[in-house]
């Protein structure tokens, strides 16, 4: 039975673990009070299987509604959007929303700004990541584990700790509305150095030692070897780097919230998208701008998927 | 010229020598000031130093600047002196609208992580149970984490807004109850004025807590999902050998076998709550509150911002040092009642 359950593959052999002790125990009953009770079970499973199935469905609805809600409303005519009841399905099209909240929330420069930053910040971060995980977890020096014990137990102070010294640090530094200020205070992740740390141990120490014989430079061994076989680590990373930079909020309100270098979250929110003739506001071209903004956030979801629930699983951290 | 050509052969020769001399010796001189043992924290300089900068001297100056009462900093740079004591910490904790933060706070969390917690598992369960279209389920239940808080907020904000509408002669004025209420009014509840001008603090914290919790689902399931696929299945044959009912199974078995990742998700929830300020933003705005009750949702972390825009660092120190004690003791509290039930 244990030999079969191995080559089986596991539906059968759970289906068969079940099955097979109560014809052990119930062998001795009649053959027809047995199938009365398969056929119970049958309904049972069936029952529960569809119960499953509408509770998650439900589940999902919920969970969608809103962005069912934001695509849909983004595309009504205000007096449509204002009907009672709402509709669930715009009449007319109104693709003209799309253009006015471009115009209206200024969104060209704040993708701009976003994705320089997201790029800029990214690709330093990594750079820091690399060299330090690798100093970590190849390189032999006093120190070094009472150093990696500090930068975890920084990672258990709240981050609010810091904005109110670091405010008054880049103010010193006259960085006030620059990009510098949204990039430089936050290139240190110490998780992220942390992750690609556990990924770089994992590679034998040998294929390191086999390197420096051959007289193979580190930052060629790092470059040839560890980067490629961490790779997906790395990309996680990256995704959940631009991601952060494309929902970043309250720093960049308090330290660079002027026009020129606003990025994308706090342009959204500091918008009204007051419509001039009712004075109220224009919440389908709001939707429009919102949908625009998720949208990227959306794409990077659907082909890479795979990388951030993998980082997110790991992490455990928002953005 | 004749000497000029048996010279210049030599001289070629001296300098590679000279070169080899000089790489010896930088050799020597890297083994002489511990090249090896210096290498590693060369390759931690960037990292420290921007460490220095911006977490270990604000950790530092934040405990300095919360025990000097009355600071400022224009003051500090002109060369004034503080005294030394308690009194931003119990400034903070004598303001009103600090305890109205720290009301909010707490209700937000104390509401939003069990029930995101319970239902994430409950989810959880049942696409562990399924075969067809989990995987599909699993995305799209992952689906609001990668969302912006603020922007997504905003549009909880328009599915829960009355609207008013003119209709063509300019006094007729009627209000729409918005899609939050007419589905509602499907199963007889009457409109509720969520988040409009005059709306209740309950109808706030019920809209606040259904964005939340839709929010923090996509983590926790993801992470209780995880969970749940490492359980070793023999458990669950061994209960069904038994008959056992389904209940039990799942309070015996399921539940102990997952309070490791429970007790990292109810962690992760309370410190999260703890530090709900966006998501207010994206329904509310930046004044905290329903129109015409402004700073009535504030939190714990939009304290500490609004002390920051006020210059009042002392202030803000405080509080922040305040929520970090919070955290500290909630987590502690978390981990030492889950040893004692915890099955790992």
């Amino acid at each position: 039975m244990e030999e079969k359950k191995n080559v089986l593959p596991e539906e059968t052999s759970s289906e068969k673990a079940t099955q097979a002790p109560e014809t052990l125990v119930k062998g001795v009953m009649h053959e027809q009070n047995m199938q009365q009770v398969s056929t119970k079970q049958r309904i049972v499973k069936i029952a529960v299987q569809t119960g499953l199935y509408v509770f998650l469905g439900f589940m999902a609805i919920v969970v969608l509604f809103p962005f069912y809600w934001m695509l849909i409303s983004s595309v009504k005519s205000m007096t449509e959007y204002e009907a009672n009841p709402p509709t669930l399905w715009p009449k007319v099209f109104v693709f003209h929303n799309y253009v006015e909240a471009f115009n209206a929330a200024n969104l060209g420069t704040l993708f701009g700004n976003t994705i320089y930053v997201g790029l800029i910040s990214t690709g330093l971060s990594l750079i820091i990541t690399v060299l330090s995980a690798f100093a970590f977890a190849r390189l032999e020096f006093k120190g070094k584990n009472v150093l990696f014990g500090f930068l975890l137990a920084t990672m258990m102070i709240p981050g609010e700790l810091f904005t109110i010294t670091n405010y008054q640090t880049v103010v010193d530094f006259g960085w006030l509305n620059t990009y510098t200020v949204l990039i430089v205070p936050f290139l240190v992740s110490v998780f992220y150095i942390y992750l690609l740390k556990q990924n770089f141990m994992q590679i034998p120490n040998e294929l390191y030692l086999a390197a420096k014989v051959d007289g193979t430079t580190d930052f060629k061994y790092l470059w040839k070897v560890m980067i490629p076989l961490a790779l997906p680590t790395l990309i996680s990373i990256t995704i959940l780097k631009m991601m952060g930079a494309w929902n970043t909020y309250i720093w960049p309100k308090l330290v660079a919230n002027d026009e020129a270098h606003r990025l994308i979250t706090n342009g959204l929110r500091a918008l009204s998208f007051t419509d001039e003739a009712t004075q109220k506001t224009n919440i389908p071209v709001q939707m429009a701008a919102v949908t625009m903004v998720s949208t990227p956030l959306f794409l990077v979801f659907v082909f890479l998927r795979k990388y951030i629930m993998k980082g997110v699983s790991r992490s455990g951290i928002k953005g | 010229m004749a000497e000029n050509k048996e010279t210049k052969p030599k001289k070629e020769f001296s300098l590679r020598e000279k070169l080899d001399e000089f790489s010896a010796w930088f050799k020597k001189f890297l083994l002489k000031i511990k090249f090896d043992v210096w290498k590693g924290w060369l390759y931690l300089l960037p990292c420290i130093g921007l460490l220095l900068v911006f977490t270990v001297w604000p950790i530092i100056n934040t405990v300095r600047i919360s025990f000097l009462e009355g600071y400022d900093s224009l003051g500090a740079i002109g060369g004034a002196t503080f005294n030394v004591g308690v009194g931003n910490f119990t400034r903070v904790i004598n303001a009103p609208r600090f305890l109205t933060c720290l009301k909010n706070t707490l209700i937000l969390c104390v509401l939003t992580v069990p029930i995101s917690t319970i239902l994430a598992l409950i989810i959880a369960v049942c696409l562990n149970a399924i075969k067809p279209l989990r995987r599909f389920l699993q995305t799209v239940f992952f689906l609001p984490y990668v969302t912006n808080s603020i922007a997504i907020g905003m549009v909880f904000a328009a599915m829960f807004k009355m609207v008013g509408s003119h209709f063509g002669t300019g006094n007729e004025y009627i209000q729409t109850a918005g899609i939050m209420n007419t589905i509602l009014g499907v199963f007889g509840v009457k409109p509720v004025n969520w988040i409009n001008e005059g709306s209740t603090y309950a109808a706030n914290i019920t809209v606040m807590v259904v964005y939340i919790v839709w929010n923090a689902l996509p983590f926790k399931i993801l992470i209780l999902l995880g969970g749940l696929q490492s359980v070793n299945k023999q458990y669950y044959e061994a209960a069904k050998i038994d008959s056992t009912p389904r209940w039990r199974v799942f309070l015996r078995i399921t539940v102990p076998l997952l309070s490791p990742m429970l007790v990292y998700v109810v962690i992760t929830g309370f410190i999260g709550g703890f530090k709900e300020y966006s998501s207010i933003v994206g329904i509310f705005g930046e004044g905290m509150g329903a129109p015409g009750a402004k700073g009535s949702l504030n939190t714990m972390v939009g304290y500490i911002y609004d002390a920051i825009s006020n210059t009042q660092y002392g202030i803000a120190s405080a509080a922040a040092l305040i929520l970090f004690a919070i955290i500290f003791v909630v987590t502690m509290i978390n981990l030492y009642v889950s040893k004692k039930k915890t099955h790992y």
